[in-house]
Parts: structure tokens; sequence; C-alpha cells
């Protein structure tokens, strides 16, 4: 559903349509020397001509001078905290004088949020968060209230980073679905398409004129340009039999040389979905409340049983972390759990390349 | 929706002591209309939650079709089974369940039942013995199969005295250390693999226990001829959430929580005793 070209000077038209339609927006922008999603209700606050380096443990912003307010690839934060919050409470208990129990569950408030810019890659791993938390036998209703009232628009990637591997793993550069609007950025302005009714009911709201013959080339040749600059890659969509058959392999050993077991990989992944639960009482012991929070298989205590850590080492760690996300979330969701966003790369404190590490260990040549 | 982590109020009815650190809540819902409702598999779980300290997923031991009460028999080994310990009978709590897949008791009809648990293992599947004993026309041989590190840690002692009276029935108890007077095997119940009479063609084994025995187990049934879908064996692993989300359990491509804790040999063999799965 194309709707036309909307001029960089109407943005701002983008943002009021949508407060109209009584959604709070929330953009990229830049915070502490990295690019994340804040509220925002000024065009003028984007961040224009400001561009990421990203390589294993590096990310940098720089500014340019290009017009253009999407010219980067992603920040360390995905759309994964606006539906799977990093810490939430679920539930109160409170115990009268007489002992009884009364329980009940605390729902987050019900927020109209439109996220702007988010990348092809984050709504491949929001589908996946979907799958998980809503499509199985038991739907998670504290994500599915945040899901429901999701507004996503899109921009297509033209600015990937060296860390970027969506080509390989088929989630980017170009956002193909799960959209309310997709935008292709030019130098001068955007080319606007509605994904969904409610996208179109907003696009209907913008000043948009005709598309060209040139844009649309434009927009084309720079995503396969976008495609075509992304140096690195899995071998393989599924990897799943080669790592299984690979336990033993010498590089686990390597690897966890390396690895801190710092966990950074799995906050910043978008598809993750590990959390823990524990419960907090009130110094007057008149009610407890029962919350989650991200946890990581990199902790010590995410397979702690009574008595024994399943996994006790950083080897046995990272070898669950990369089985899962590339071997047994075949099993579980019929697809690989990695969107190729790069993010573990470039904020693993060490460098460790998923990539790097998949063909090592899942062959392919390459390094090790 | 459902919120499936909301928990329920429950009290305890009743609380029994059966060794020094292992006690037996039973239990009904405050609410006779949830009671009602209330309906579970031999091998399933409940999540219990102690007020201001937290859940647990503890298996349920009692007959599914007691209608009365569910039973969950607990060894105090951390914060919240300790507290557990400490409640007494018309104390509230809190549950969510039934969660995970039982065991396969229609599959086993006409078969050799031989269960086999080593330390408080034998929790999950005393609810199996049980339910064997009460319909035991639709079963053929039972054999039972106890381990534990000390002979002081066997619980319902008296009730496998009683089980080896029974007619088609065969039980064999080992403690690694015994005292005095045991009147059992000394050493590992693997080792009495031997003297057990039954028909590998024909049986549905159901174990629970230390990752090594029933590794040490497996292997002598499979020599048997025993197939890998009639070898099932219940698995333990970090729970919190207990419907598949919080990823803690994760065997693989599987959630113990949701896909078990009950899984056949064959599905469970891939990742099997490899560390760190």
């Amino acid at each position: 559903m194309e709707a036309g070209f909307l001029p960089r000077a109407w943005i701002q038209a983008l943002l009021d349509a949508l407060h109209r339609a009584g959604y709070r927006c929330v953009g990229p922008q830049v915070r502490d020397g990295a690019i994340v999603y804040d509220t925002l209700d000024r065009a003028g606050a984007l961040p224009q001509g400001v561009r990421d380096r990203q390589g294993p443990g590096q990310y940098r912003l720089e500014t340019t001078a290009s017009p253009r307010y999407f010219s980067w690839a992603n920040g360390p934060q995905a759309l994964k905290p606006f539906l799977f919050a990093p810490h939430e409470v679920m539930w109160r208990a409170e115990r009268d004088a007489r002992g009884a129990i009364r329980f009940s569950e605390i729902m987050p408030a019900a927020e109209m949020l439109a996220v702007i810019g988010a990348r092809a890659c984050d709504l491949a791993a929001l589908r996946l968060q979907d799958r998980h938390f809503l499509q199985g036998k038991f739907a998670d209703p504290y994500y599915a209230a945040r899901r429901k009232n999701l507004f996503l628009v899109a921009v297509h990637c033209t600015h990937p980073a060296d860390t970027c591997f969506c080509a390989s793993t088929g989630d980017g550069p170009r956002a193909t679905q799960d959209f309310d609007i997709a935008l292709d950025e030019l130098d001068d302005g955007y080319l606007v398409q509605a994904g969904s009714d409610q996208g179109s009911m907003i696009t209907a709201q913008l000043p948009l004129a005709p598309t060209t013959d040139a844009q649309r080339g434009i927009a084309e040749q720079e995503a396969q340009e976008a495609a075509r600059r992304q140096t690195r890659g899995l071998p393989s969509r599924n990897l799943r039999d080669v790592l299984f058959a690979n336990l033993e392999h010498p590089r686990w050993e390597n690897v966890a040389e390396r690895c801190l077991s710092c966990g950074n990989c799995t906050a910043v992944c978008p598809t993750c979905f590990c959390h823990g639960e524990r419960d907090v009482t009130a110094l007057d012991n008149s009610h407890s409340e029962h919350a989650r929070q991200w946890d990581s298989c990199f902790t010590q205590g995410h397979s702690y049983i009574h008595g024994m850590t399943i996994r006790a080492d950083t080897r046995m760690r990272y070898r669950q972390w990369l089985t899962h996300k590339l071997g047994s979330w075949h099993d579980q969701y019929g697809r690989s759990g990695c969107v190729g966003c790069g993010r573990c790369i470039a904020w693993c404190p060490v460098g460790i390349d998923i990539t790097e590490e998949a063909r090592a260990i899942g062959g392919g040549g390459g390094h090790g | 929706m459902v919120n499936a982590a909301l928990p329920h109020e429950i009290e305890v009815v009743e609380r029994i002591q059966e060794s020094p650190t292992i006690f037996t809540l039973r239990l009904r819902f405050t609410d006779p209309v949830q009671h009602a409702a209330f309906r579970f598999e031999p091998g399933q779980f409940n999540m219990l939650y102690l007020y201001g300290v937290g859940e647990v997923p503890i298996s349920i031991v009692s007959d599914p079709e007691d209608e009365k009460l569910f039973d969950h028999t607990i060894r105090v080994v951390g914060r919240v089974t300790r507290g557990l310990g400490q409640l007494k009978a018309r104390d509230r709590l809190g549950m969510r369940g039934p969660y995970g897949r039982g065991w396969p008791l229609k599959q086993a009809e006409g078969h050799d039942v031989m269960i086999i648990t080593g330390g408080l293992g034998c929790a999950p599947v005393v609810s199996v013995i049980n339910y064997v004993i009460r319909r035991r026309d639709r079963f053929r041989r039972l054999i039972i199969m106890q381990g534990v590190k000390h002979s002081d840690d066997l619980i319902w002692r008296s009730q496998y005295s009683q089980w080896s009276k029974l007619r088609d029935t065969q039980v064999l108890v080992a403690a690694d250390v015994g005292v005095a007077l045991w009147p059992w095997h000394i050493g590992r119940v693997t080792e009495l693999f031997d003297q057990v009479e039954f028909d590998p063609s024909q049986a549905m084994i159901m174990m629970c226990g230390p990752q090594g025995m029933m590794r040490v187990a497996v292997d002598h049934l499979l020599r048997r001829g025993v197939t890998e879908d009639h070898i099932h064996l219940s698995m333990e692993r970090n729970m919190h959430c207990a419907v598949g989300h919080c990823g803690h359990c994760q065997y693989g491509g599987k959630f113990v929580c949701q896909d078990g804790p009950v899984f056949s040999y064959a599905e469970a063999r891939p990742l099997f005793g490899i560390q760190g799965f």
C-alpha cells in the first residue's frame, strides 16, 4: 500500500497524526553516546546526520553532513524492552491478620505506543517474541497488553554497520511485514508505505506527494547496496545439526577463554527471552510483590537446581547460548533465533563475534 | 486472557513428617469451586508459593481421582521448601498448576510396569505406584526399584514391605550405606537388575532420580531389549515460570516445564548425560 512521498520538512506531520490518534511516540535520539528510543514529540530531536561505527566490542557515533535522520544501523536497544519489560511486577499477595492470602494481578497500563524507526531485523525479532510469549499454550498477558497497542513505523535500513548480517539471516535490510507504516529515507524525504489499516489511517492524514520512478529507483538501489555492503554472515540459516554434532569442538574452550560470562549479548539480543522471578516483601509485611526481571543463561544461577549448577562454567554457558540461538531454536520456533542485528558483536566487551564462532564450530571455513 | 502466572489460595489440611527432612502437605483450594475443577495426571507438578518467599515446582504425589485433597511430598533443600516445611494445618499458601506432561499411564496399560527411582526421585513416581495398585487388573507385573544414599533416607518404609507382598509385584530396595537391620541390598539399586523378572518386550519403564543412576539403568534396559520409547524419565531443571517462557529449564529445543518433566528416552537421548544441558 504505497501512499506517497513525504518531504523531510513535513516529518513532524507524521508525529502529529500519531499524537492525534492517541499514541505516545518514541523515536531514535542520542543519549550518552548511543542511539536509543526515547519519547519523541518534535522531529527536530531526531539524530540528523548521525551515523554509527560498530565493530567487535565497539560502538561509536559520529556526525556527518547528511540531512538524514535514520543513517544509522541500530543502537543497543531493540523493540524488546517495549513489550517484554526489563523488570516488572506481575502480581501482589496480601495477607490479612488471620493468615488468608489474596492475590491480585498487576497489569501494565494500556499505553498506546508508536515506535518510529524500527528496523527489519527488530521486526523479525518481534515476530519471534510474539511466537514465544503469545502463541504457545500459555499466552503472557503482560506482553499481550503492550503488544496490542503498539504501532510500528519501520524505516528500511540503508546504513548497515560493519557488525550487521541481516542479509544472511534473511531478515533485512528491507522491512517486508509486521509494520503499520514503512519509510524509505531519501536525501529530501520519505517514500511512505502503509502496512495495516491503522497505518493507512495515519498516512491519509499526511501531506503526501506522488512518488516518482526516480525516487523508487534510488530507494531500491540503496536497499540492494545495504545488503551488498554487509561483510559478515552466518554460514547457513540452519546450523542445528552441525552445532549439536560438534558439542566437543575445541573452539568452545577457546571462546570460553575470551568470554567474560557477562550476559551483555543476551541483554542486547532482540530475541533472548530468559527472565527470572523473585518476591519482594513490604517492610511491614502487609504485602509481597512477585516480579520478573531479564535474566541470562550466562549467569550461574540460571541453571541452578538444589545443590548443583547444570552449566557450571563459561564453556557450557556459551555453548548453551549458541546452540540454542542458532540450533535448538529451530525445534522451538521453526527458525534460527538470530536476526542478524549484530548487537551481540558490538556490545560484547571483548568483541566475540557470533558469525566467527558459528563458522569456526559449524564449518564453512573462516577463522579459527 | 487467563493469567497463568497468578497463584490461587490453598490451605494445608494435614502435614505429615516423613523423615527428618521430608514432609508431605495434604492440600485443598480454599475456594471449593476451584477445588472441584482441579484435575491432574501423575507426574505433573504444581508451583507452590510461600507468602513473601517465593515459588517452587513440586510434583503431585496423590491419586488423580482423590477429589478431597492433593498431596505434595517435599524435601527441605532451600529457602522456599524450608518455609513450606514449617507450615501447619490451616496455614494458607499459593498454588498454580498443574503443569507439564505426566507419566504415560494409559500407554502402560497391559504392560509390565517398572518404576526405578533414586533418592527423593520416589516422590514423582509414588503416585504411579499407588495408581497402578488401585487399578491392578489393568497392568501386568509391577516392579519397584528404589535406591537411596543412606538407609535412613527411605521414606514410606512400611509401604515398600506391603507392596512387596502384593501379587505380581517385585520390590527391590538398595542403600549405598545401610544401618543394622536394613533388610534390603547395600549398594546401588542398579546392581539389582539381574534379579528383576519382567518381559522386556512388554514393559513400560518410569524412572526418576540422579542422572547418573538413570544413565546406568537406561543402558541396562536397552541391553535387555527394552525400546527407547518405552523408557520414560522425569527430568529436573531450574524452573521459574512453569509455562515455557522464562527459559531456565531449557533442554535443547525443549522446555522441561511444558514438554516434560516426563520424557521418553527416545526424546531425551540426543542430549542425555551431556554435561551442560
